[in-house]
């Protein structure tokens, strides 16, 4: 898997990312600053990783998302490239039109680090295969404005096409408000575009992919990448 | 001079905090009055918070030197050696003024400094702790203090992208009106390039980077130097801007210039601004500096001198670069999308000379403003000795499983979930011990190594005897860092006192340092960083004296550590260390006998060395399954937790007869820890214990769902999980 991870000034989980890639994948990721115009030749994963770009002073992601390595990121997931953005990097791709919906703050107004329970909805997408359906993970979130929000239609369009692969719940995999850390509608913590080749979510699992942070749930997600490409290839 | 600067006159000497006798001691210096902005650098370098004028001579009897200590008290940080060409480098610095006046960007700003005092000397920050102690719960400012401080660390480490890993949480009346904020960076740095304050040279360029000067936080080092009242809210002025955002690029920058080669020495602006990193560059570097302000990048037009020269906007730094490194440096600047601009050049001729607009400003002696700054050996007067509380003159007013049960939901006890919850701890990916527990475990880069980190004081024992608190705020941080299987190496001491003017608090002081000193030279546990805070007092009512000391010890190997959560069932639980039931100023007295009175537990060093020493011995050699110290609330209160984080209970033993069971379960003696093993290594481990001469009993089994006491009522885990972890959530939701 040759893997590129975004730069931007105020990204600050890029090492975390670039570790759980070399980790799971064997290969060292190209780190691509924002001001290329263009990705590194052979590139087939390219991940938005988490962070506060540009401080996060406008909206989150919004400045980040008009860069111009962008443009070079959307026109690779034109052609079916697999994109994947955490947290900073959902909002980021939120904001550049590759998924849709926004970021709104938390409901309770407050930063959250803890570890939260995810339900893997379905396992036959590139971003889900190294996990079963209806299979409860758990990573960590960290942020201030993960609370999902898109207009009725979208969201009716995303749960009808099967778009939201991953949804906070109970341990042991209830959905309900008691389990939605920040007033996502449906408890959305991750989504994929229409043609599933772009997937966009809050929680950190390049966070837990080492024993040594007391879970390795995270692996899953690279893993399944890692897999779909050796097939793919 | 310029025509527009108002006369120097006794009450314009007066509001820049200079006594008249220190004014005398400019005018001799000099052999002339003062310009404006000379007096304003006189100010800024001479105030309490930047020429530590009070505490200087009794912080020299301090224990700094220890054959791993790379660099000692007196630069930006602290730095130690921890092998393999490694180096750490750490401080901890206060922001109480400001927090109390603007919560959210006092405790910012008190990040940012702190952190970018790490950076400067080339490490990159891997962890950052903080002790934060609030007023009284029921104090009407409290709950919004709390909220804006912490939202305020959160919001500079989280956004900077530093994990958040520990530190203190307390509320005290005696804080009401003074609260402290006290901030921790931790990085990691090659051992071999570190870098310095210190000019070299003659006619090095001198450049300034980062964001641009405005007219926020002047005077913010005198503020701080100078005792509250009731019109401090007027101050707020003063209070910097913090943004995270630029100190990440600059952090960026600065690493890549310095890999580069760039850099012959750098200071960051903090306090004061300009004036004082630029001063600290040529005195230590036994120079002169010509600064012209013509080239400082400013925020807004029409700066003069003297503001510019005492402006605390964040996030600049002050180079010498390298001349022929000069372009490639301004490149990466450039890159990250700083500012870089060259505003003086090292002399020869040892002078502070600030020229503006063409004119001369400030023509000073540069080594005198540090040299010359006032010293004061201040009058002190030790602290009454308080008598000794007998546990058999205390009445007991509730049973033990109903004090446990009301002391696990108290502020002083309760969990801290609710604030550390709000910082991202796990950034980085190498927390392996989360906030919690004894001391945060931070693996080193990709292991084996790691750090164990921790901030330890309690300011009662401190009030109640200063000499003893400050004894047992370093064997506290010993002993934590120990706990979790680290060898302690080093501190970072944070004293925050009251007026210094007033001889009871210049007693605490000395007091303080007497014990913090005699517990560092016993532990082999130096001070290689540290600030000094005074004048924590409102209306004249001063804080609890608090020296904060921040520990880092050193694990070998990480996945050797050991955390406080029971493991498994019937393990056999031991304590470790002697119990003589000490309930003075303890936890249980105040909170639960409504008495705060009486000696603080004594500190036998040479016993926390032993008992430490067997502890970490224990977890090194994979005997121990957990790990827990004994200090606030005592035996029974460190076994709940052990529940509680493990959702396992305990079958306890009653007190031993000697005692009254409430002084065996809440009393704070010192040197303490709970450890529980297999039931096979039982014999073994006392076979050892004995042999060395420590003491150790064991006073039950971990099991059950309860923490249940022979012929006490058994109290459930999971009802002690429900107060410990209600409290805050429900007092900051103002249902408390």
């Amino acid at each position: 898997m040759k893997s590129a991870v975004l730069v931007f000034p105020g990204i600050n989980r890029e090492r975390d990312m670039a570790r759980a890639l070399r980790l799971v994948s064997g290969r060292e990721p190209a780190m691509v600053w924002h001001a290329e115009t263009s990705l590194p030749e052979g590139t087939d994963l390219v991940v938005v990783p988490g962070g506060f770009s540009y401080g996060d002073y406008l909206r989150c992601g919004a400045i980040a998302a008009r860069s111009p390595v962008m443009d070079a990121v959307r026109a690779f997931a034109s052609r079916g490239g697999l994109v994947l953005g955490v947290c900073n990097g959902f909002q980021i791709l939120c904001e550049s039109g590759l998924l849709p919906g926004i970021l709104m703050r938390n409901a309770r107004l407050k930063f959250i680090c803890h570890d939260v329970h995810l339900r893997v909805e379905r396992s036959d997408t590139p971003f889900t295969r190294g996990y079963n359906a209806g299979q409860v993970i758990r990573v960590p979130v960290a942020h201030g404005e993960g609370n999902y929000a898109a207009d009725e239609e979208t969201i009716r369009r995303l749960e009808g096409e099967g778009r939201v692969l991953y949804r906070y719940c109970s341990p042991s995999g209830e959905i309900g408000d008691t389990h939605n850390i920040n007033g996502a509608a449906q408890s959305i913590a991750g989504i994929i575009n229409e043609r599933g080749n772009v997937l966009g979510m809050m929680p950190h699992p390049e966070n837990h992919v080492e024993g040594i942070m007391g879970c390795t749930d995270g692996r899953g997600l690279f893993a399944g990448l890692v897999a779909h490409l050796e097939r793919a290839a | 001079m310029q025509s527009n600067d108002p006369l120097i006159t006794p009450e314009l000497v007066a509001s820049h905090g200079l006594k008249p006798d220190e004014y005398e001691r400019i005018l001799k210096l000099l052999g002339r009055t003062p310009t404006f902005t000379e007096l304003g650098i006189f100010s800024a370098m001479w105030n309490e918070h930047c020429s530590y004028k009070s505490s200087r001579i009794h912080l020299r009897g301090l224990p700094t030197k220890a054959p791993w200590v790379i660099q000692g008290p007196g630069e930006n940080a602290g730095v130690i050696d921890i092998g393999d060409g490694q180096a750490v480098v750490f401080k901890m610095e206060s922001h109480n003024h400001p927090s109390y006046i603007e919560p959210y960007q006092g405790a910012t700003t008190g990040v940012g400094g702190i952190l970018r005092d790490v950076f400067t000397m080339g490490a990159r920050p891997i962890a950052c702790l903080n002790a934060l102690s609030f007023g009284d719960p029921s104090h009407p400012k409290t709950r919004h203090l709390v909220s804006g401080v912490v939202a305020g660390v959160g919001g500079y480490g989280n956004s900077f992208g530093v994990p958040t890993v520990g530190g203190q949480v307390r509320f005290h009346t005696r804080y009401d009106g003074n609260i402290l904020v006290n901030a921790m960076a931790v990085g990691l740095a090659d051992a071999d390039k570190i870098f310095y304050a210190a000019a070299s040279g003659v006619n090095m360029p001198i450049v300034y980077l980062g964001s641009k000067t405005g007219r926020d936080g002047i005077h913010g080092a005198t503020m701080a130097s100078a005792e509250f009242d009731d019109d401090s809210e007027e101050k707020r002025p003063t209070v910097q801007v913090g943004d995270p955002f630029a100190e990440k690029l600059l952090l960026e920058a600065c690493l890549e210039i310095m890999a580069k080669g760039c850099v012959v020495a750098i200071q960051d602006m903090g306090a004061a601004g300009l004036t004082c990193s630029a001063v600290e560059m040529g005195a230590k570097g036994d120079l002169g500096v010509d600064l012209d302000l013509d080239s400082v990048p400013t925020r807004e037009t029409g700066m003069s001198a003297y503001e510019m020269m005492l402006s605390e906007s964040q996030e600049r730094m002050l180079m010498v670069l390298k001349p022929e490194k000069e372009k490639e440096a301004e490149a990466i600047f450039r890159k990250w999308g700083l500012d870089f601009a060259i505003v003086g050049t090292t002399t020869p001729s040892k002078r502070f000379v600030v020229k503006h607009g063409g004119d001369v400003m400030a023509d000073l002696p540069i080594k005198e403003l540090e040299s010359e700054a006032p010293l004061y050996d201040r009058p002190h007067v030790p602290s009454p000795q308080l008598p000794v509380v007998h546990a058999r003159d205390v009445a007991p007013p509730l049973s033990v499983a109903d004090a446990l049960e009301k002391l696990i939901a108290t502020p002083e006890l309760c969990s801290k979930r609710w604030v550390w919850e709000q910082y991202d701890h796990v950034i980085g990916g190498n927390t392996v011990q989360r906030p919690g527990g004894d001391a945060a475990v931070v693996r080193v880069l990709d292991g084996p190594k790691g750090l164990a980190l921790t901030v330890d004081v309690t300011p009662r024992y401190c009030e109640a005897d200063p000499y003893q608190g400050g004894k047992q705020a370093v064997a506290e941080a010993w002993r934590n860092i120990t706990a979790v299987g680290g060898r302690p190496l080093a501190i970072t001491d944070n004293l925050n006192f009251g007026n210094p003017e007033r001889p009871e608090n210049m007693g605490q002081f000395v007091g303080c340092l007497k014990g913090i000193s005699e517990a560092c030279t016993a532990l082999e546990f130096p001070v290689v960083s540290g600030n000094v805070s005074l004048y924590n007092e409102t209306n004249g009512r001063g804080i609890l004296p608090t020296p904060s000391i921040g520990g880092v010890g050193l694990l070998d190997d990480f996945t050797k550590s050991a955390s406080l959560a029971f493991k498994a069932e019937g393990h056999p639980i031991l304590l470790i260390g002697e119990t003589q039931g000490w309930l003075g100023q303890s936890v249980y007295l105040r909170d639960v006998c409504g008495r705060e009175e009486g000696a603080p537990p004594p500190v036998d060093l040479a016993a926390e060395r032993r008992n430490g020493d067997v502890v970490r011995g224990m977890i090194h050699a994979g005997t121990a399954t957990a790990v827990h110290d004994v200090s606030d609330g005592g035996l029974l209160i460190a076994l709940a937790e052990m529940a509680m984080a493990s959702d396992i209970g305990a079958v306890l033993d009653a007190a031993p007869e000697a005692l009254v069971p409430h002084a065996w379960w809440f009393g704070e003696d010192q040197a303490r820890y709970i450890v529980t093993v297999h039931e096979k290594d039982l014999l073994s481990v006392f076979t050892k214990l004995r042999a060395v001469d420590v003491p150790c009993v064991q006073i039950g089994l971990t099991g059950g769902r309860e923490i249940a006491i022979a012929g006490e009522r058994a109290v459930a885990v999971k009802a002690l999980q429900h107060g410990f972890e209600s409290w805050l959530p429900d007092y900051m939701a103002g249902k408390g």
